[in-house]
């Protein structure tokens, strides 16, 4: 709703009747309270930037003088013992990496059929009802989430694929995938929607059944944009922490192996969230976690921009495909 | 299908603010409890006398429940009080009583040289209390058949040395290890003394296997269900449902059940005093506080599955 009333307050402003008559005397006297909203807009609009700097800013400061304290041999090694000052990272990065994975791994089918079937399939009061209640899925809070993976999920993973405990890297990858999914289902379901009509009705006139016209014409054309999703999908994976510090085991082991999987891993945000509550002040550890901070700032930032600018370049070319 | 286009725009930007909003937000309400918590270091500091009506206590997740037990007694025998507790860890507790953020600071171990140095730093001078005893109690789950281990057999099942219960007298199931997270006094104290041994010349880690559970009901949950676990927490947080292993020093010796009367008597041997630090002598209210609970607060220590100082 803000968002049409904004748009609104936007058109209102930039068709203002002082800039259409320029030269006249009337340019002189604009209105003040044009200029105060003028101007407040622009301060907020700007300082969203200056904000992500500042952030930056502050994450280096906190977390560059690591790289000085703890010899790189020490800051990629394979064992993080911080208690003791052993502070190899790579478990860490990796364990994010390979629960984010899987999750896509898990998430990107059930997604992106969901998403054919909303779009394509499914009969009009149906799409009513399912979509209001996937933006529900994403409004579920992680702790709960986490609470139910940790007391329902971890169990039965244990005892239907008898490995020795529930606490997996694959109990964090299955709510993963149920919280990006939201993500990935909206985006993927746009994309879909953009795929222009000529293509379909082309598609049927060609004598295609209405299942060959979705798998072989329409999710193709729409690829990239299924693509964004998912790099959407795995930025929303990489920075969850509370479930995933709930049900993954959090043991800084080096997955390595398909087995993994099945194998308790520790992430970069469960590790900041551990343990940043203990540190003290202007500590290695503490300069450390602010180490992990910055990559993991990196990483999400990197994949945003990704999206971002696909989609800006697939909306040049007219539309999200 | 303008309708659409726009709303289609809408998702990578307003996610994209909408992060960054949240980030500010948070960064605000820091910076808003920075404030706050340096105008409440005034007050108390103004107040050590007579006048401190508010106790700010905080530290040890093992000593919460009891410290919380104990400031509802005492505000009860004096209603002008206000006694407040958090946990956090014994680290937290300790910097915030070196910052002057709260007045008593709860520890489930000493106080490292390190930070006492830092305190020095800040002009304060801690004053140690031991307020309890508690002891760790190695915890498996009901269905396991395994009941006695010595600590030698504990040090290698937590370095990854023994990785099967069968090795131990059990079935032929895979041991998974579950620890505190490395911010609580009980895994720095169990590394030291049961890991280590004593030794503090050992260089033993635990292994990296170790599932880090954030609580201790991260720990029972898991001892619960699964046969495979073995766990350690203080004795007060052990509920009925964990299996409590009977634990000896040596090969040969007796294997003892931790309880109020073998931690006294000294013959459970992996039992530790609880502290509680104050920033310098403490005086007036506090100085009560604590005084009561050396003294008439130590009936409520039993009750809550810890050991008395007498």
């Amino acid at each position: 709703m803000w968002q049409n009333w904004a748009l609104s307050l936007y058109n209102k402003i930039s068709q203002r009747p002082g800039r259409r008559r320029a030269g006249s005397s009337e340019t002189a006297g604009k209105p003040w309270t044009e200029f105060f909203i003028e101007s407040t807009i622009r301060v907020l609009g700007f300082s969203t930037i200056g904000f992500v700097l500042l952030i930056f800013f502050f994450l280096l400061k906190e977390g560059l003088p690591v790289l000085w304290e703890v010899s790189p041999g020490n800051l990629f090694g394979i064992r993080w013992y911080p208690t003791f000052d052993i502070f190899g990272t790579l478990p860490l990065i990796l364990g994010s990496a390979y629960v984010t994975i899987a999750a896509i791994a898990i998430a990107l089918p059930l997604g992106v059929t969901t998403a054919v079937f909303i779009r394509e399939a499914a009969p009009d009061w149906a799409r009513e009802i399912l979509k209001p209640l996937i933006e529900v899925l994403a409004g579920i809070p992680s702790v709960v989430l986490g609470f139910f993976g940790m007391h329902v999920i971890a169990p039965l993973v244990r005892t239907t694929l008898h490995v020795p405990t529930g606490l997996t890297a694959f109990t964090g990858a299955v709510l993963l995938a149920y919280m990006s999914l939201p993500t990935i289902i909206s985006v993927a379901e746009d994309a879909l929607d953009s795929v222009p009509k000529s293509y379909r009705d082309a598609a049927l006139a060609m004598g295609a059944t209405h299942w060959q016209t979705i798998w072989r014409v329409i999710v193709p054309a729409a690829r990239s944009g299924v693509a964004v999703a998912v790099m959407l999908g795995m930025g929303r994976a990489i920075g969850e922490t509370m479930a995933v510090m709930m049900v993954t085991g959090n043991a800084a082991r080096m997955p390595l192996s398909l087995g993994s999987l099945f194998m308790p891993v520790r992430t970069m945000t469960a590790t900041v969230a551990a343990e940043m509550g203990e540190v003290a002040n202007g500590s290695v550890h503490y300069h450390a976690l602010f180490g992990i901070g910055i990559i993991l700032f990196i990483l999400t930032f990197i994949i945003n921009i990704l999206a971002a600018s696909a989609i800006f370049k697939k909306r040049q070319k007219g539309g999200l495909r | 299908m303008t309708h659409m286009r726009d709303r289609r725009g809408l998702p990578p930007i307003s996610m994209l603010q909408l992060s960054f909003l949240a980030i500010c937000l948070a960064l605000l309400m820091s910076s808003g409890m920075l404030s706050g918590c340096g105008g409440k270091k005034s007050e108390t500091g103004a107040g050590v006398g007579d006048h401190t009506r508010i106790i700010e206590n905080k530290g040890s997740d093992t000593l919460v429940n009891l410290a919380l037990a104990w400031a509802e007694a005492y505000m009860e025998a004096h209603p002008e009080v206000s006694v407040s507790v958090t946990g956090g860890g014994s680290g937290t507790g300790i910097a915030a009583m070196i910052n002057g953020t709260v007045s008593i600071a709860n520890a489930s171990r000493e106080m490292k040289p390190e930070e006492i140095a830092a305190a020095k730093a800040n002009g304060v001078s801690p004053v140690e209390f031991a307020v309890a005893h508690d002891a760790i109690a190695v915890v498996v789950s009901p269905s396991n058949p395994v009941q006695y281990l010595t600590i030698k057999q504990i040090s290698d099942i937590y370095t990854g040395e023994i990785q099967n219960w069968m090795e131990v007298g059990g079935e032929n199931r895979p041991i998974v290890l579950l620890s505190r997270e490395s911010n609580s006094g009980t895994y720095v104290y169990f590394l030291e003394n049961v890991i280590r041994m004593g030794n503090s010349k050992s260089k033993l880690l635990f292994s990296p296997d170790t599932l880090l559970m954030p609580s201790s009901e991260g720990i029972s949950s898991e001892i619960r269900q699964n046969p495979n676990a073995i766990g350690y927490d203080g004795l007060g947080y052990v509920t009925g449902d964990q299996k409590v292993i009977a634990v000896s020093k040596s090969g040969n010796g007796p294997f003892v059940v931790p309880s109020a009367q073998t931690v006294k008597n000294g013959s459970y041997p992996i039992a530790r005093p609880l502290y509680m630090y104050t920033g310098g002598e403490p005086a007036g209210q506090i100085k009560d506080y604590i005084e009561w609970i050396l003294n008439g607060g130590q009936t409520l220590v039993a009750k809550l599955g810890f050991v008395p100082l007498q």
